[in-house]
This record gives structure tokens, sequence and C-alpha cells, in this order.
């Protein structure tokens, strides 16, 4: 997909008027040749804080992950070798179980999302759009750990589900792929209806009559009509999807015994001083291979949704 | 907005909303059910009555609470002076503000803490006998640890963006400071008696997200080794699993009433914005 192409105009309201050349308006033009220094020093302390809160840990991030500590003399040199490590035995395994966790949670959520999403929004009550969609912002991204109990007391071993239906007789069991697969989709259902709201919204009730005047049926006109409109969101909302399931750790920590590998859990391992001797900075390469893929995430997401803005502006 | 409202009733959205409706609620249900039936001992309230008195609870939940007021404080302070400059004379940085306040988002909270861990091993090994070590020791205090503070609105900031942005589009951010600067209005006074009572529902927007997110974190927390709420619930769950079900039950349910709450307030101006 071409990414680079057409980017929508951004919208610049306010036209830059020059303040000197109006001689004549002195009381309205002096206020105004002082705004210029002004508004810019509203955006320094942001910008001084990220680049103290957020450039001073990355920056660490960046340079740990490239450097080895000599244990004897304490010197510091750099070295690939914590990226190497990152992407071999273990670690391999957890960044393949999350890419294939996420990929599948993902996925499973956006075919189950858009139905969902769908019949909401052409819902005529208004009180269920609006539940349904602040408690979407609640489960999309503020689940976590109460998420996780809430499923241990429900499927976990003791759960009142697994008792009372006997589904560890079945050969059920939570902690399990499939069990955080069917835990991350109650975040990830909610992530997509957000997602795809918007675009299902833009959908013009014409383009139906349209294709209905055409003689198309409902099948006919969500393959050649609907589904093309809506699919640089539905990809955009896949991609976001996958980059929510993948940095995920709240949920898979607080379901403690948890068998599957997960690159999340790997890096809280290591963090905590859970690693081979030399490779005390290895969290720090795969902490580094977390950022990559979130980047490409973003990289693919990013062109995707403003290619569907200009659809459904 | 366009509807696609059929005339006929559609027994596809009945199954879906059934569907969603028993995946969403069996959980919270099963939970509910799972802190009052204790296996041996009947139906009992035990779990809820106890929350108060359990050993934690209370310094948990307030450190938590303290966090996030903080954490509100200073990403309102920092946010809306900023959004407000970018609307009023310095659109050129919008561009950079935009993808500053996105950058959290390509760092996962798990690797943003591996970095902060980091630079907080600076200060025992190289910074010990410079004045720069105090300040790393008081920012980890674990009464009050800034730290948590300083991760959080990093975290907050892509939330807070857009719920501010989406406010100052909704309003005429120069006219309403022309305005009041010709009544005879100092900047400041434009700015906090003009611009912000018409931002009340952006304000309440992002602040009540910046609790959510705060009341919620786990990652940051649990590794840097404090332990506000979260963490809080989880080390608990060992010893008291109907205890901690509970608590998680409530803090989803109060998150939730919160928030809709607010969408109930947002969306009256939402709809009056759209005209």
């Amino acid at each position: 997909m071409t990414s680079t192409e057409m980017t929508p105009p951004e919208m610049t309201p306010l036209e830059t008027s020059t303040p000197l050349s109006r001689t004549d308006e002195v009381p309205a033009a002096s206020p105004k040749r002082r705004r210029r220094p002004t508004d810019w020093l509203a955006v320094v302390p942001l910008l001084a804080f990220v680049t103290l809160a957020f450039g001073l840990p990355a920056l660490a991030m960046l340079n740990g992950a490239f450097t080895v500590k000599d244990q004897a003399t304490g010197a510091t040199s750099y070295t690939a070798g914590n990226m190497t490590a990152s992407v071999q035995g273990a670690y391999l395994t957890a960044l393949l179980g999350s890419v294939k966790l996420s990929a599948v949670s993902a996925g499973t959520a956006a075919v189950l999302g858009l139905p969902l999403a769908q019949a909401v929004v052409t819902s005529r009550f208004r009180a269920l759009r609006e539940a349904v969609l602040t408690a979407s912002g609640v489960l999309a991204n503020f689940g976590g750990v109460p998420l996780a109990f809430a499923f241990v007391a429900t499927l976990g071993n003791s759960g009142v589900l697994t008792r009372h239906l006997g589904l560890t007789d079945k050969g059920w069991d939570l902690y399990s792929f499939w069990g955080l697969v069917i835990v991350y989709l109650y975040f990830l259902i909610p992530l997509m209806v957000l997602t795809i709201t918007p675009a299902l919204d833009g959908l013009r009730a014409q383009w139906r009559e349209a294709a209905q005047n055409n003689g198309a049926t409902t099948f006919r006109y969500w393959l050649h009509v609907a589904l093309p409109v809506l699919a640089p969101s539905l990809l955009g909302g896949l991609v976001l999807l996958f980059g929510s399931a993948f940095a995920a750790y709240a949920t898979a920590a607080a379901m403690v015994g948890s068998s599957v590998p997960l690159v999340t859990l790997q890096i809280a391992d290591a963090i905590s001083g859970n690693v081979l001797v030399g490779q005390e900075n290895v969290a720090l390469a795969l902490s580094l291979d977390m950022v990559l893929v979130a980047g490409l995430v973003m990289a693919v997401y990013l062109p995707l949704q403003r290619r569907s803005a200009r659809w459904l502006a | 907005m366009a509807r696609l409202t059929p005339a006929r009733p559609a027994p596809w959205r009945w199954a879906v909303l059934t569907g969603a409706g028993l995946y969403f609620l069996v959980p919270l249900a099963a939970s509910v059910v799972f802190t009052v039936d204790v296996p041996g001992q009947g139906v009992t309230f035990d779990a809820y009555t106890r929350i108060l008195g359990t050993e934690g609870f209370v310094s948990s939940l307030l450190l938590s609470l303290e966090l996030a007021a903080a954490t509100i404080a200073v990403v309102l302070l920092l946010m809306v002076p900023a959004t407000v400059a970018l609307r009023l004379g310095a659109p050129r940085l919008r561009p950079v503000v935009e993808v500053v306040c996105s950058l959290p988002l390509v760092v996962p909270p798990i690797a943003f803490v591996a970095g902060i861990g980091t630079v907080l091993k600076w200060g025992p090994e190289h910074l010990s006998r410079t004045p720069l070590f105090q300040t790393f020791v008081a920012i980890q205090n674990p009464d009050f640890p800034v730290v948590l503070v300083l991760a959080y609105v990093v975290m907050a900031l892509p939330f807070v963006y857009r719920a501010l942005d989406a406010g100052l589009r909704a309003i005429d951010v120069r006219t309403l400071v022309e305005a009041a600067r010709s009544c005879g209005a100092s900047r400041t006074q434009a700015l906090v008696q003009a611009v912000l009572p018409n931002l009340r529902g952006a304000l309440l927007n992002a602040s009540f997200l910046t609790l959510a997110l705060v009341l919620g974190e786990f990652t940051v927390a649990q590794l840097l080794g404090f332990q506000p709420f979260a963490v809080w619930i989880v080390n608990v769950s060992g010893s008291q699993a109907q205890l901690s079900v509970a608590v998680s039950v409530l803090s989803l349910l109060v998150t939730w009433a919160l928030l809709l709450a607010l969408a109930g307030v947002g969306g009256r101006s939402r709809t009056a914005s759209r005209g």
C-alpha cells in the first residue's frame, strides 16, 4: 500500500497576519506583536518535560540495549550481543508467542467487533449507543488487573463456570493460549468497536439506497460498497488491536501461572534480575524489539487512518 | 449523521447484541457470584465487608488517588497552555506537539519502565557523590513516588492531547481571547476566565481519563516496586482470592459509572457543537 500519497491538508484556520503592516491599528497590533514569543514559551514546558521524563528513559533503553558491562572490571562496552540474544532461544519463543497471541486475538476481535459496532450504530436507542461506547472506552483502556481477576473468578481453576459446568474434566484451562485469547478479546473487541464506529457512522444511507436501486442484495452491498470503503479503517483497527495485545502486560501478569511465553512477561522477568550472566541488559534489548514492533504498527496505522478519513469525512 | 435504519426489525442485530451481552456480562456476574458464594460457607457478603479493614487497602487507594491528583494537575498545567498556544499563534509547532504526544503510544509501558529503571540505577552507580543523588532518592520516596507521577504524565499525554484538541476544535479560541482582550482582560485573565470555562467538558474528560489510567495502572508501579491500588489487588489475591475479585469488580464498576456520567455531560455538549 502506498502510504505517502495525498496527506489531507492539515487544517489551519488561523491566518497569520503580519502585525507590522497595519500601522494604523496600533492598539490592536501591539498585543499581537507580543503574542509570538509568548506562544512559543507556552509549548516549551511540555517539550522540556517530555525530553526529561520520556527522552531520558528512552535514550537509556537505547543505550543499554547495545552495551554490556564487564562484571570483573566494571567497564561497559558497546555490543550487538544483547540484541542477538533477544532474538534467540527462550526470548525468540516469547517474541513469537506474543506475535501469535496478538495476531490471533486481534483477528478474532476484528471479526467479532465489526458486527457488534454495526448493531450499535444502527440501533434506534441512543442510550444503548452511549452505554456501549462508554463501556468500550473503559474496557479497552483500563481493563488490566480487574479484568484478569474477573476471568479467574469465572473460568479459572476454581472459577464459578469451571466448577458448575465441570469444565476442568473437559480439558479447559484458562492459563493456556486460548484462555488468554478469550481474556484478551474482552478488551480488544471494545477497542475494535471504538475504532470502527466513526467509519460505520460515515457510511451514507444514500450509498445503500443507490446499491438497492441498482438491484444489489445486502450481501452484494457489503461486498462491493461498504467493505471497500471500510477497508482502511478495518485494517487500521486490526493493526491497532495487534499493537494493544502485543503491549499488554498487566492482564497476563495478574493471571499468575500463565504458561504461555510472552515477551512482556520475559521483560518483567529480566528486569527482576532473572537473566544469565552477561545478559543483564537483555531486558532493554527486548524492550527495543517491542518498540520496533510498536513503531511498525504505528507506521502502518497512521496512513491507513488518514486514508479512511478521506472517504468518511 | 448517516444511519442505515431498516424499516423491518433485524434479527441479526438482536443475536449479535445478545451474544455480546452474554460475553461481557457473564464474567462480571460470575465474579459477583464468586465473591458471595464461597464453597463451604454458603452465601456471604464477608468479602465486601472486609474490604475496608484489610491491611493496605486504604493506604494503597489513597496513594493511587494522590498520584492521580498530582498527575492530573501536572498534565493539565503542561498541556492546556501548550494546546491553547497552538491554536492562537504557533500553528507551526502543531505537528511537533502532535508527534511528541503520540510517542508514548510507540513505547509500551513495559519498555518504558525498563528505561526508567535503567535511569534510576544511574543514581547509585554514577551520581552518589553529587547533589543530584538526593533528587534520585527523593523521587523514589515510597510514601509519594514522584517518579510514578512523571511516568503517568507521559502515559496520559495521548489521551489528554486528544481530549483537549477535540474541545478546542469546537470553540473559536482566537475570537474568545481577542474579545476578552478588547474588554481589558490580561492574557492570563483571558485564558482563565474566557477560554477555560468553554473547555470545561474537555478538561473533565481529560481528568477522568487520567484518573482511570492512574487508578488501574499496574505495570510501571509493580516493576519499580511501589504499591498503589492495582498492585495491592494483585498482592492480596494470593491470600484472599474472594476479596481481590470483589475489589476488582467494584473498581471496574466505579470507573465505568464515572466515565458514563462523563459521557452524559460530554454527550450533551457534543450534540450542541454539532448543531
